[in-house]
């Protein structure tokens, strides 16, 4: 049984590291960029939440993911589209630098205050108190409400981002600009376009991500977003950067190994060196992760 | 005259130090000292970077994780010999530089060997990793001191401004040696595999030679600065050498254009005001502070990189403001022997990944048949 | 088209099923290869192909496009290992080595996308090809402590890049970056470079192409000037007959990766399957 709650937990850390990671996959695969402050729109949606629970749990989720998509959108047209088609280096330093800027930010305007907002409490009041405090019991197996809607929600993006790129017109003209933007543009697709909603598309990940640790009651400060979008960015090399099931396949990995190596006190403190450490023997084994395709340069 | 250009820098450091020893034996206050002390470490790091980032083309992210070594090993041997020798002893102080670079330089050449296998932007990922690896194995290892941190003989009292002459003939040294690797033929072996890795294949070098004399020289200082950093501190912290720290030193070497010389100048400049504002920026301001910088980055790199400027850039930059008070004739073709154009050198993290949906595992991505040969879609 | 090409790009090379073991031969030829072969993924790029160059000789290599000819460069220079076969310099197998080590041994390649050290100095691009010869060594530690063969040794490699660039007229662009050249000279200093590493075989790859009639002329005399100044033996890919033909004095005709026909250049080039080749039918 208690394999059991380790593997479930395991599978809701790691499909938020799988979301985030997504955001990761999706701008590497389309904008060819690191974006370094992915992990900060995290922290940004996380605030969002704190700023709107007051007025009404749903509101407070749906300002999250809605601004962040739109703070997504705008940072890459003050940031990076300018820099598009210069050196990869110079995209990766700004990305940095608008990392720096909305921590700097949320320090300027949140302050110091580490703040513990939970949606959840606000729309099951009962059920999340006494007795139940949020757990399901069925007979000896239990789960938490928040897990629950974890995995429910991750299923249900993995689901639907897949057939999003695979059936619609705007997913199709995705794989196109990944794959060549020159020509993407000759045959109509409005790169400008595509990379923007790339960049919502992803932010609201990034948000929906905060969303589901704010049910856990997790701790928002400003530099929440840096390990987890880290320990994302690694799920997103592990699985195979720019491969959306890769991202899904490594965060579930990444999820899966820390709580199970957090499960051990006598290893517990290493989690983040053994995760670390299967990156970099994933890499070894398959250089571009798991999923990833391998491009040969012509000689 | 070659020759007095070439270590021009050199000698301006070695001047200064000579001036600041004398000065230190008068009497430097301490927070004079302290800045001293941090402007070394910043130089040897930004440096030592360089070595991978500007002259090997590899984005290396994970240099604190050298420097962590560095500091953990020497400040460890610094412990046990201080209670036999003294902690200001020399032989304490050399034993401590040398086993910490040692240990630090074994661990280049560890992170070094992916490298071999690995393209530029997985690399970077690599390295990033390894710092992290080797942040919570020394916060957890108990003969290390655990969480608590490694307690380490302070150079306290009088002593404290020989730190910084350590410091600053660390500084020289690091200069010296990474100077002279740069501009011999294994410096243009380095520089040849960065520019392009299969022509210099055939050319005939050793690519896996080389590329791990980069990585190994770069950890070498990496660690003498983490042995340096020992001596000025109480205690260490593992947490001090997080990603965030290897990114600020990115950040030098990159807004100093990845040459020697620029990186030491945005090295002291960066470090100065960074100490500078500080102390002198109270409360609100400090945060401020770090808006300004964050916005600053963005623009310089904007600036620097973006196509749209690139007829705005030439018209305007420094070289032409220099052409224009000493008159002296532009010819864009015509170089000096030595200099290069470090700002436009590619670092190789190529961002070809495709998105995909496919749920298929990629067999002959495993050749091992292939070593060092990188990906591209040319 | 397009998507097959992709397919060869993202396929490798199978691994040689058994490892080749090297055998030196005794062999009046420079390079002489046996069954010179390689699959990818199936496809048979290049099969049995069987080349005998003696010395001094300017050999061609040519083929409508597609036909493997750069991959037979990319096999005898070591990026792709053969699947079939071996070949042979002077008699000693380098089949399997690393592409270092190959140029070591004294084959030296130019490519046909251009592949330049592009910010470096002319000067030191054939710097670069100088590194591995005895009389250039110099180990680390001498040039960090600046001993006196550092300088000794620099001093010597500089005046012999001089050297090979005064015979490409490149000497008055020394100073100058390889990027800032233009075409024509870029690929003259791509023949210096490789010409730099000390070579028994030289391969250049579309030596000729994007340059004018003038270029061209000028080319076929630096060729050949090699060939009697540096004791040089040359395989050259090219597209244009008119140079093939003024500068080879045996030619191989590939097609689908197999040799169509070979030796004497004028009566290979008047080959009826040749012309069918070429002109498609």
């Amino acid at each position: 049984m208690e394999f059991l709650n380790t593997f479930i937990n395991g599978l809701s850390v790691g499909g938020v590291y799988a979301m985030i990671a997504l955001g990761y996959t999706m701008v590497y695969g389309i904008a060819k960029m690191l974006n370094f402050a992915h992990g900060d729109i995290i922290m940004v949606g996380a605030y969002m939440i704190v700023l709107f629970l007051p007025i009404n749990p749903i509101v407070a989720i749906i300002a999250a993911i809605v601004l962040c998509a739109l703070l997504g959108i705008f940072i890459e047209k003050i940031a990076y589209k300018p820099l598009r088609g210069a050196s990869p280096l110079a995209v990766l330093i700004t990305a940095i630098g608008v990392s720096y800027l909305l921590q700097s930010l949320a320090q300027a305007i949140a302050g110091p205050t580490t703040y513990h907002p939970n949606p959840l409490e606000k729309l099951f009041p009962k059920f999340m108190g006494e007795p139940t405090y949020g757990i399901i019991k069925i007979g000896a197996f239990q789960i938490k409400l928040s897990t629950l809607i974890t995995l429910i929600c991750v299923a249900l993006v993995m689901i639907g981002l897949t057939l999003f790129v695979k059936k619609t017109k705007i997913g199709r003209a995705m794989v196109a600009v990944s794959e060549d933007k020159g020509a993407a543009q000759l045959m109509g697709i409005n790169v400008n376009n595509i990379i923007m909603i790339t960049f919502a598309i992803g932010s609201s990940l990034a948000a929906l991500a905060s969303v589901l640790t704010t049910f856990e009651s997790a701790s928002v400060e400003t530099t929440m977003g840096s390990l987890p979008g880290i320990k994302a960015f690694t799920a997103a090399v592990i699985g195979g950067i720019g491969s959306i099931p890769g991202a899904m396949i490594g965060g579930i990995i990444l999820g899966l190994v820390e709580c199970f190596a957090q499960a051990f006190p006598r290893i517990a403190p290493y989690t983040v060196a053994i995760e670390f450490s299967l990156l970099i023997i994933v890499l070894l084994v398959k250089p571009t992760g798991i999923l990833g395709k391998k491009r040969r340069e012509k000689v | 005259m070659t020759f007095v250009k070439r270590y021009l820098s050199l000698a301006i450091i070695g001047t200064f130090t000579v001036i600041m020893a004398i000065m230190g034996f008068v009497g430097l206050p301490f927070s004079t000292v302290e800045l001293l002390e941090k402007i070394a470490i910043a130089i040897i790091l930004a440096v030592s970077l360089n070595m991978v980032v500007g002259f090997l083309g590899e984005l290396s992210l994970g240099h604190a994780g050298f420097m962590c070594v560095g500091a953990y090993v020497g400040g460890k041997v610094a412990v046990l010999l201080s209670q036999s020798l003294g902690g200001t002893h020399i032989v304490t102080v050399i034993l401590a530089l040398v086993l910490g670079g040692s240990v630090a330089a074994g661990c280049g050449f560890i992170v070094g060997l992916p490298a071999l296998r690995l393209r530029g932007d997985y690399l970077a990922i690599v390295t990033l990793a390894f710092g992290e690896i080797v942040k919570n194995i020394f916060e957890n290892v108990q003969f290390f001191g655990g969480q608590t941190g490694l307690r380490s003989p302070q150079f306290i009292g009088k002593n404290r401004f020989i730190v910084f002459i350590i410091g600053f003939v660390l500084v020289l040294l690091t200069l010296f040696v990474i100077q002279n690797v740069v501009r011999s033929k294994h410096g243009r072996a380095i520089t040849a595999i960065r520019d392009n890795e299969i022509a210099a294949k055939s050319m005939g070098i050793n690519v896996t030679k080389y590329k791990l004399m980069g990585f190994v020289i770069s950890a070498v200082f990496a660690g003498l600065a983490g042995a340096l950093y020992s001596f000025t501190q109480s205690n260490i912290q593992a947490q001090t050498f997080d990603y965030n720290y290897s990114i600020e030193i990115l950040v030098i070497v990159v807004l100093g254009g990845m040459t020697i010389n620029g990186s030491i100048i945005s090295a002291v400049l960066i470090t100065f005001l960074n100490i500078f504002l500080q102390k002198n920026l109270g409360g609100s301001f400090a945060i401020a502070k770090d808006i300004i910088y964050a916005v600053v980055l963005i623009l310089l790199v904007i600036y620097r990189n973006a196509p749209a400027l690139k007829s705005f850039r030439e018209k305007y930059n420094f070289q032409a403001l220099w052409r224009k008070i000493f008159k002296r004739k532009h010819n864009p073709a015509k170089v000096k022997d030595d200099a290069a154009r470090w700002d436009v050198v590619p670092t190789k993290i190529e961002m070809n990944e495709v998105l995909s949906t496919d749920v298929v595992i990629d067999k002959t991505g495993d050749n091992s048949a292939d070593v060092g040969e990188r990906g591209g879609n040319k | 088209m397009a998507s097959t090409e992709k397919k060869a790009n993202t396929i490798n090379p199978q691994k040689t099923s058994k490892k080749h073991k090297r055998e030196d031969i005794v062999s009046e030829y420079v390079l002489e290869t046996r069954n010179l072969g390689i699959t990818f993924g199936g496809l048979k790029a290049v099969q049995d192909v069987n080349l005998k160059i003696k010395k001094n000789q300017i050999y061609g290599l040519i083929g409508p496009n597609g036909a493997g000819k750069t991959t037979v460069f990319n096999l005898l220079t070591g990026v792709y290992q053969p699947t079939t076969g071996a070949f042979y310099l002077n008699g000693k197998d380098l089949t399997g080595l690393r592409q270092d080590k190959i140029n070591h041994k004294g084959i030296a390649r130019t490519f046909q996308n251009i592949r330049l050290f592009n910010n470096m100095t002319v000067v030191r691009n054939v710097m670069v090809g100088l590194q591995n010869q005895p009389e250039y060594k110099c180990s680390l530690f001498e040039s960090i402590f600046l001993l006196p063969r550092h300088f000794k040794v620099e001093k010597k490699m500089r005046a012999r890049a001089k050297e090979i660039l005064k015979i490409f007229g490149l000497e008055d662009e020394r100073n100058n970056f390889a990027c800032n050249l233009p075409y024509g000279k870029q690929r003259k200093l791509e023949i210096a470079r490789a010409l730099a590493t000390n070579p028994k075989l030289l391969l250049l790859d579309e030596p000729a192409a994007g340059m004018n009639p003038n270029e061209t002329e000028d080319l076929v005399n630096t060729i050949k000037y090699i060939r009697d100044n540096f004791d040089m033996t040359i395989l050259l890919i090219e597209h244009d007959m008119k140079f093939v033909s003024g500068l080879c004095d045996e030619i191989t005709v590939l097609n689908f990766g197999t040799v169509l026909t070979e030796g004497n250049t004028k009566e290979a080039l008047n080959n009826p399957d040749v012309i069918k080749a070429y002109i498609g039918g």
